[in-house]
Parts: C-alpha cells; sequence; structure tokens
C-alpha cells in the first residue's frame, strides 16, 4: 500500500478511536452544525468540537474562507442551518444587529465549562460569544537585512519609509515593504489601521454620520501612499497569502502581517534558506508621533444560534465548550494561535500579538455599521492608489458610498 | 417560465422597491479582553416589531434608483453644472459606481464581441483548409481555452501577468521599463481583461462557423473558381453571405454573454481597476453586511440593459423570420 494513504488511514482510524473515546461530551442528544474561518487554529477548535460526535449525536463543522458571506443566511432561517458560528468582532456585529444569536448565560448557568471569566464577551451586559483567541496584525521584519542595510528595528512608520529608502540605496531589495493592501476588505483594514494611529475616530459621537474626511484621514492615505512606494507595483492585487509568499521568497524585509499568519513564517516550511531564522515577529507600529499603534486587536469565539432548539443549543454549547478546554493544549497547538485559554504558554510566534496588547492597540469596533464603512472604504480607496483623485475627494467619496448603503440599511 | 423567470424578476423589482427598516439604537458596554467600551448597537426586540409590521421594510418608489449607488440623479445634475469641459463631466460620472461598472461592461462587451467574431471566423477558415488527419488535433485544440473554467483561465492568465511571472517579467524586458506592472495600471488591465475575453471566447465563434463552413455550397464556389475568382474574393462573396445568419446568432449569444462578464474580474483581482454589472451586484451581496436592495436595483438596471442591448439584434432576427414567412 502507498505510504502516504496507509498513513492516512491511520491517522482516521485514531480519529475515529478518539471520537469515540470522547463521544458525548456530556452531551444526551442534539444536533451540532458549526460555520467559521478556516485558520489552523480555528481548524483545531472545530475538529475538538467534531470529536463529540457519536451516539446519535451528529456534529459538523464548515470552515470556510466564506464564512462572513454564509453566516448571517446560514443562520436567519427557523430552525437555522448552522448551530454555531465562529465570529470574531467584526463579524459578530451583524450577527447582533439582527438578532441571530442567544445570550450564553443560561448554558453557562447549568453546564458551566472550564473557561476563565476574562474569555466571556458581554455586550450590554449579556454574555454572546466565548472567545478564545486574540489577534493582531503587527511588524514582522527579517534582522539579517536589517544588519546589512546597518538599521535598527523600526518602531513607527516614518522609520519604515527611512529604513526603506537604505535598503533600496544599497540594493538589497527592490520593494523592501510588504501589506495586503488589495482592493476591497484588505486596503480598507490597513487604512482603518493608520487612521487610528492618527487618531481619527470613524463615526461623529453618538451617531452614524462617519467622521472620516478630516486631516486624520488625509495623513493616513498619504502615509499609505509613501509606503506603496516602497511596495511590489501589483499592491493592489495583493492579499495576505501572496505577501506571505513574497516574504518566504525573501523579497521584503519589512511586513505588516496578522499574528495567526505570521506563526508559520517561522518554522521555515516553503521558505528560501536563512528567511524563517532570520524572521522577527515585533511590535506594531505607530505614525505620526502618536501613542497608540496604527493596528487593531481582534478576538476569536464562538456564539449560538437563536433559532434552534434548546437542545441543539445545549449540544452546541457542550460541543463547543469541549473545544476550548484546556485540555487540548500541547506544543503544536500552543503554536497556532495566541489562545486566551488557561494553561497557554506564550510561543515565540505570540510576541507581536502580545507586543500589540502592550502597547494599547485599540480593538476593531463593535459597531453596527462598521462594516458599512469598511466596505465603502474597500470600494472607493483603489482611485486614490491608482492617482486618480485627490485624498479628499477619495473620503468625499468614501463617506457618500457610506450614506448611501447605511440610509438603505436604516442607520441613517 | 412562470416559476423561473417571471417570479423572480418580480421579487427582484419588489425588493428594488423596498429598503430595511429604521433600526433602532441602544447605548450598551461591550466588554472583551481587552477591555469594556461603551458602543451603539441595534435593540433588536424594537427593529422586530418594525419588522413584523411591515415585514417587505419601508417601501421608497424609485428612490433606490436615483441615489449615490446607481443611476446618482443629483450627482449628474451637480456634475453637469460644475463641469467646464466634457472631459471633466466625464470624470466625474466615472466616480459614480453604476456608471464606471456600465462604461467598462459596454466597452467591454463591444470590444471583445466583434473581435472574438473575426478571431473565431480566421481559425476557421483556417482549420477548414488544413489536411484531414490533421483537423481533429487543431480542433480539440482551438477548443481549449472554451473548455476550461473561466475562473482557472483568468487564473492562469493572472500568475503569468505578475510583475514576476513569465509574460510580465518579459515585458518588462522588452520595454526596458523594470516597474512595468500590467495589474498596476487601469488601460492595461482593461487590455488583459479584454485579451482573456477573446481568447476565451473565440473557440465557441470558432465552432459554430466551422460547422456553417461544412455546409458550404459547394456549386457556388466552384462557378466562383472557374470565373476565376481569388481565394479572398471567394471569402467576401460566398462564405461570407452564406455565414451571415450565423454571426448574427453568435453576436447574438456573444453579446449577452460578455454583457455579464465577471470571472475574470474575479479572476484577475481586478476590482481596482474594473467593474462590472456583475461585479458590483456581487459584491453588494458578499461580506458581513448585505446590501439585498442595492442589489436588486442593479439587477433591474441590467434586465433593461440587457433589453436595450439586444433589441436591434432580436429585431433583425423577427424581421428575417418575419420575410422567410
Amino acid at each position: 500500500m502507498n505510504p502516504v494513504l496507509k498513513k492516512t488511514l491511520v491517522a482516521a482510524g485514531l480519529m475515529a478511536a478518539s471520537a469515540s473515546a470522547y463521544a458525548g461530551c456530556g452531551i444526551s442528544a442534539g444536533n451540532v452544525n458549526i460555520i467559521g474561518n478556516e485558520f489552523p487554529a480555528i481548524q483545531t477548535i472545530g475538529a475538538g468540537a467534531v470529536a463529540c460526535a457519536g451516539d446519535g449525536v451528529e456534529v459538523k463543522a464548515n470552515l470556510t474562507k466564506e464564512h462572513k458571506d454564509l453566516q448571517v443566511p446560514g443562520l436567519t432561517g427557523n430552525p437555522a442551518e448552522y448551530t454555531v458560528a465562529i465570529v470574531a468582532n467584526s463579524s459578530i456585529v451583524p450577527l447582533m444587529n439582527d438578532g441571530l444569536i442567544r445570550p450564553l448565560d443560561d448554558l453557562i448557568a447549568k453546564h458551566g465549562g472550564n473557561f476563565n471569566d476574562k474569555q466571556k464577551i458581554s455586550i450590554g451586559g449579556k454574555t454572546m460569544a466565548i472567545g478564545f483567541m486574540a489577534n493582531a496584525q503587527h511588524l514582522v521584519y527579517r534582522k539579517d537585512i536589517l544588519e546589512q542595510a546597518g538599521i535598527e528595528a523600526p518602531t513607527t512608520y516614518e522609520e519604515v519609509l527611512a529604513a526603506a529608502d537604505v535598503i533600496k540605496e544599497k540594493g538589497l531589495m527592490k520593494y523592501p515593504f510588504g501589506a495586503a493592501y488589495a482592493a476591497g476588505w484588505g486596503i480598507a483594514q490597513e487604512f482603518n489601521n493608520m487612521f487610528l494611529g492618527f487618531g481619527g475616530e470613524f463615526f461623529k459621537e453618538g451617531s452614524a454620520m462617519p467622521n472620516i474626511n478630516n486631516e486624520m484621514g488625509v495623513n493616513a492615505l498619504n502615509m499609505m501612499k509613501s509606503l506603496t512606494d516602497h511596495m511590489n507595483p501589483d499592491f493592489l492585487t495583493l492579499n495576505n497569502n501572496e505577501i506571505n509568499a513574497e516574504w518566504k521568497a525573501g523579497n521584503v524585509a519589512l511586513m505588516q502581517m496578522w499574528g495567526s499568519r505570521a506563526g508559520p513564517l517561522l518554522d521555515g516550511e516553503g521558505s528560501a534558506p536563512g528567511i524563517a531564522d532570520n524572521t522577527i515577529l515585533a511590535a506594531p507600529l505607530t505614525v505620526g508621533g502618536g501613542s497608540i499603534p496604527a493596528t487593531t486587536l481582534w478576538w476569536d469565539g464562538f456564539t449560538i444560534a437563536k433559532n434552534i432548539s434548546d437542545e441543539d443549543a445545549e449540544a452546541s454549547y457542550l460541543a463547543m465548550v469541549n473545544a476550548i478546554d484546556p485540555s487540548i493544549m500541547n506544543a503544536e497547538v500552543a503554536k497556532q494561535a495566541v489562545w486566551m485559554i488557561d494553561g497557554y504558554e506564550p510561543t515565540p510566534a505570540s510576541a507581536g500579538v502580545f507586543a500589540t496588547i502592550n502597547a494599547g492597540a485599540k480593538p476593531y469596533p463593535m459597531i453596527p455599521y462598521e462594516s458599512l464603512l469598511h466596505t465603502a472604504l474597500g470600494n472607493e480607496l483603489p482611485d486614490f492608489f491608482s492617482g486618480k483623485e485627490s485624498a479628499e475627494k477619495t473620503l468625499a467619496d468614501v463617506e457618500a458610498a457610506y450614506e448611501t448603503a447605511a440610509k438603505e440599511k436604516g442607520f441613517l | 417560465m412562470l416559476l423561473f423567470i417571471f417570479l423572480p424578476i418580480i421579487s427582484v423589482v419588489t425588493q428594488s422597491l423596498h429598503i430595511d427598516h429604521e433600526q433602532v439604537f441602544v447605548e450598551v458596554e461591550n466588554c472583551d479582553f481587552f477591555g469594556c467600551k461603551k458602543a451603539m448597537a441595534v435593540d433588536t426586540e424594537a427593529t422586530e416589531q418594525l419588522r413584523a409590521e411591515q415585514p417587505l421594510g419601508r417601501f421608497v418608489g424609485l428612490d433606490n434608483y436615483f441615489n449615490r449607488s446607481h443611476l446618482a440623479s443629483s450627482e449628474i445634475a451637480t456634475a453637469w453644472k460644475n463641469s467646464d469641459s466634457f472631459g471633466e463631466f466625464y470624470d466625474q460620472v466615472y466616480n459614480l459606481p453604476l456608471y464606471r461598472a456600465i462604461i467598462f461592461t459596454l466597452v467591454y462587451t463591444f470590444t471583445v464581441t466583434p473581435l472574438l467574431i473575426i478571431l473565431g471566423f480566421l481559425i476557421a477558415i483556417g482549420v477548414n483548409s488544413l489536411h484531414r488527419h490533421l483537423k481533429g488535433f487543431v480542433i480539440f485544440f482551438s477548443l481549449l481555452p472554451m473548455i476550461v473554467t473561466p475562473l482557472v483561465g483568468s487564473l492562469i492568465l493572472f500568475w503569468m501577468i505578475d510583475s514576476r511571472g513569465i509574460i510580465g517579467s518579459s515585458l518588462q524586458h522588452l520595454f526596458n521599463d523594470p516597474n512595468l506592472s500590467l495589474k498596476a495600471s487601469t488601460s492595461l488591465t482593461w487590455i488583459t481583461l479584454m485579451v482573456y475575453g477573446v481568447w476565451h471566447s473565440a473557440p465557441f465563434a470558432f465552432v459554430i462557423f466551422y460547422a456553417g463552413l461544412q455546409t458550404l455550397p459547394q456549386d457556388t464556389l466552384e462557378s466562383a473558381m472557374i470565373d476565376g475568382a481569388s481565394r479572398w474574393e471567394r471569402i467576401r462573396y460566398v462564405v461570407i453571405p452564406h455565414l451571415m445568419p450565423l454571426v448574427t446568432f453568435v453576436a447574438l449569444i456573444q453579446l449577452m454573454d460578455n454583457f455579464r462578464v465577471f470571472e475574470p474580474i474575479v479572476g484577475f483581482n481586478a476590482s481596482a481597476h474594473a467593474t462590472s454589472l456583475s461585479s458590483i451586484i456581487f459584491s453588494d451581496l458578499g461580506g458581513e453586511s448585505r446590501l439585498l436592495s442595492s442589489a436588486s436595483t442593479t439587477s433591474v438596471l441590467t434586465i433593461l440593459g440587457v433589453i436595450v442591448l439586444l433589441s436591434p439584434v432580436l429585431y433583425r432576427t423577427w424581421r428575417d423570420w418575419e420575410r422567410k414567412v
């Protein structure tokens, strides 16, 4: 038999065995169906929940990049298709807006669970989600390249520009800086980071009126534009995966990357020789003399659908509590994320995210209309970067596009 | 027809005349790992009640059609008043999402359709004159672009034109410009998308024309040869008139196909430089907050666009048919 196939079969057998060993997790009846993102840490959580299947209890997980598009329709029906949605601080908001998830306080009171109080995410005094990991975008740099260029690791975006100039002048790299500036969600997120770094507030106080067409917004766009001079000219089409590939190929020396995706860069798989050893995950950058880092903090957690039977809700809760139990922690799992679970010992892969938390970065806002602004930014900002418009005009367009969408959704 | 065409259109039209209920806000305290913060949230119970009273949402008449995301009547009026030249007016119109999408969609449709008909015809003529042992083999290869899934086809080309890809870096060498990037410039992106469109659809025209060539009246061709007509003259006066009904057919199908250009924009990650009617509908429907009314409005406008676009061809077909009957 082909050795790979054999290993797979053995692994499948082991998984089946462990599934039956864990079968139950205290679940007497009900069905569980999970929707969530697909990065390694969430795969681990999904597998943990699926291990509770057996004895007439069905546990399924649909972990996909398209989770954002699926979760609202998937939880809207009655009964809902999915009983559990694994969300982040941005994606819990549409579920809250439509009232699609249930408070977990009753379930916690009845079944408890091996997690600490900090993991409870509460909205208006009700626990709506149980968090299990934190995430953030932060600086990643190449120690060897900076040494060759004779520069210190940058702590501000201004220093990044200076460092990139030196690296270029010395002929070490053509495009030393990398970040996910692809049109759409990515470039909008980079604007959000930079805007917060300059001290901006997205909305006028106490209303849904946008507040980005101001000095902070213009400064943020101009700083991003200066950075693009040091980026691969295709930057409007490059996402996290492509930027990571550029990193592994040794084409980039300074990069803004997600903690959850930067970890794998340290183990050297798929990297050109010498790159992984010199990859350092560092604190996020500040900008414009500000003290708040130009980045946002994120959490991931699970929520339970409202439009399902109480039996399914209990089964879902028990399966998910089992999946985030401190007993899942081992060397392999610890590397996958910055876990908020008891018993987690920080690994080198978590350095950047912890530095971000300690630097006092702001969490990505959980505001009902934030995602509309995010979408408007993603659609309108590319005009500025392809040189068609001034910063002020672009920001005015973003506000106009946002206001049209917000009127349609009933926010304005 | 009633179930699959009429009812969906009715539902889309209805949706496009409504918007969501006014959201009732409450201020709440959100707490997570990173601390607590006061923020606005939707009062779901109050909103739920509004929704129960009026399940369709708020009726707004044609407001959705004339807002900034669609026909943008007030923005167009302002642009007309404030611009001194036509170029300036065009720039302002191009800045509005729907018009930008319409402009790209129309340029794409009317560039790609004629080019693919010409290219398909040339391939058909070429293949038809090959030795019969070669034909099967060449036909298979000519059909490949159409067999390849559009998304996969566009991804392959997308990687090749990357500034580190084979075509991208060859062009940099050829023009001696290390910063040349096909993906960074709007006009080059448009050209790439159109080249891809022709590449992908020419085999369709080729197959139809090749089938048509098999029914060429040999008598007419031979008599033309005896009269001393050159190869070009035979094509001009015998082959093309014979294939004309097929040209109408291919044009009709391809106009419809190209008008809903979508996959290449996704495959080429080109949304920064090119949006089409289908791609803006898709982006309205995707993401965390879906804009159903906006998407429906664009859909209704697209349906109207297709009707306008096809009316000359349909009229012509109808007239031909009438004449025959």
